[in-house]
């Protein structure tokens, strides 16, 4: 099995392309065993609505000319 | 408005074409500017000098690479005529890259989590709260200047995995080991920062 410094790899890998059915399937049975790394599954895909959401509050002008 | 001119756009870029890139370009210079009106007038004139000189332009394939590459123009102008300082980070500075070693702060030796996430009680509740804000920006701020960089361009930007190669030198692998090195470090910041902190306020209430 895989070690959670390479799964937690692969995962932030999967946010950015798509992973192989292979690698999607590594995640899955992993995360389904442990925890702290369904944690960080969770969690990154937080940090990834957290960055928009801090990007969208730097220009909520009232006159809004650009949609995000 | 902007492109609605009276010249005819015959040529191969369209208004409507450089428009679907716009979100992004303002994204882009509202990191570096930090302030709507000028990324605005920044992007406005990006746009204006890209259809003016889609002539000079060839292949579809890097156009917002190419319309990135205007930008960087307007937003050095921008600089160049303002008296202010300049304290907004420049992206095109920063170069400096800190030791391999980090990552093994996260695991031991044989992979295994030191330490690891722990489970986060109802996250999204932060969004509502300021406070959240100022420390996720703190957070943010913390990342190592050049993984700082990669990590806004990808998720504040919204830039490709390889758009944001090209406009960092990264390679591919580099790249990899950059975001992942950055989800993990604002992982455990927040952590910290924000999510334990308010476990233990939730704690002292209980008690």
């Amino acid at each position: 099995m895989r070690s959670c410094r390479d799964i937690t790899a692969l995962v932030s890998k999967g946010l950015d392309k798509k992973l192989s059915l292979g690698e999607r399937l590594a995640i899955g049975l992993h995360v389904m065993m442990c925890s702290r790394c369904r944690n960080f599954q969770s969690q990154t895909r937080f940090i990834r609505r957290a960055a928009k959401g801090y990007i969208a509050n730097l220009h909520h002008d009232p006159d809004k000319k650009t949609e995000i | 408005m902007l492109l609605s001119a009276e010249v005819n756009t015959s040529d191969q870029l369209s208004e409507a074409l450089l428009a679907e890139h716009r979100p992004v370009l303002f994204r882009f210079a509202l990191l570096q500017l930090r302030d709507n009106e000028l990324a605005d007038d920044a992007v406005q004139e990006t746009l204006l000098a890209a259809w003016q000189s889609s002539a000079n332009f060839a292949g579809k394939a890097g156009l917002r690479t190419w319309l990135i590459g205007i930008l960087k123009h307007k937003i050095a102008d921008h600089w160049r005529r303002s008296t202010r300082d300049i304290v907004t980070s420049d992206f095109d500075q920063i170069d400096s890259d800190e030791s391999d070693a980090d990552v093994d702060e996260f695991f031991m030796s044989n992979g295994h989590w030191n330490g690891g996430p722990t489970t986060w009680n109802d996250p999204e509740a932060a969004f509502k709260q300021q406070e959240f804000w100022a420390i996720y920006e703190t957070c943010q701020n913390n990342l190592p200047p050049k993984m700082a960089k990669v990590f806004m361009l990808r998720e504040l930007v919204g830039l490709e995995a390889e758009e944001v190669c090209r406009e960092t030198g990264l390679s591919d692998a580099n790249y990899w080991v950059t975001m992942h090195r950055a989800r993990l470090r604002l992982r455990e910041c927040l952590e910290i920062r924000w999510f334990n902190q308010s476990n233990i306020k939730k704690e002292n209430r209980h008690a």
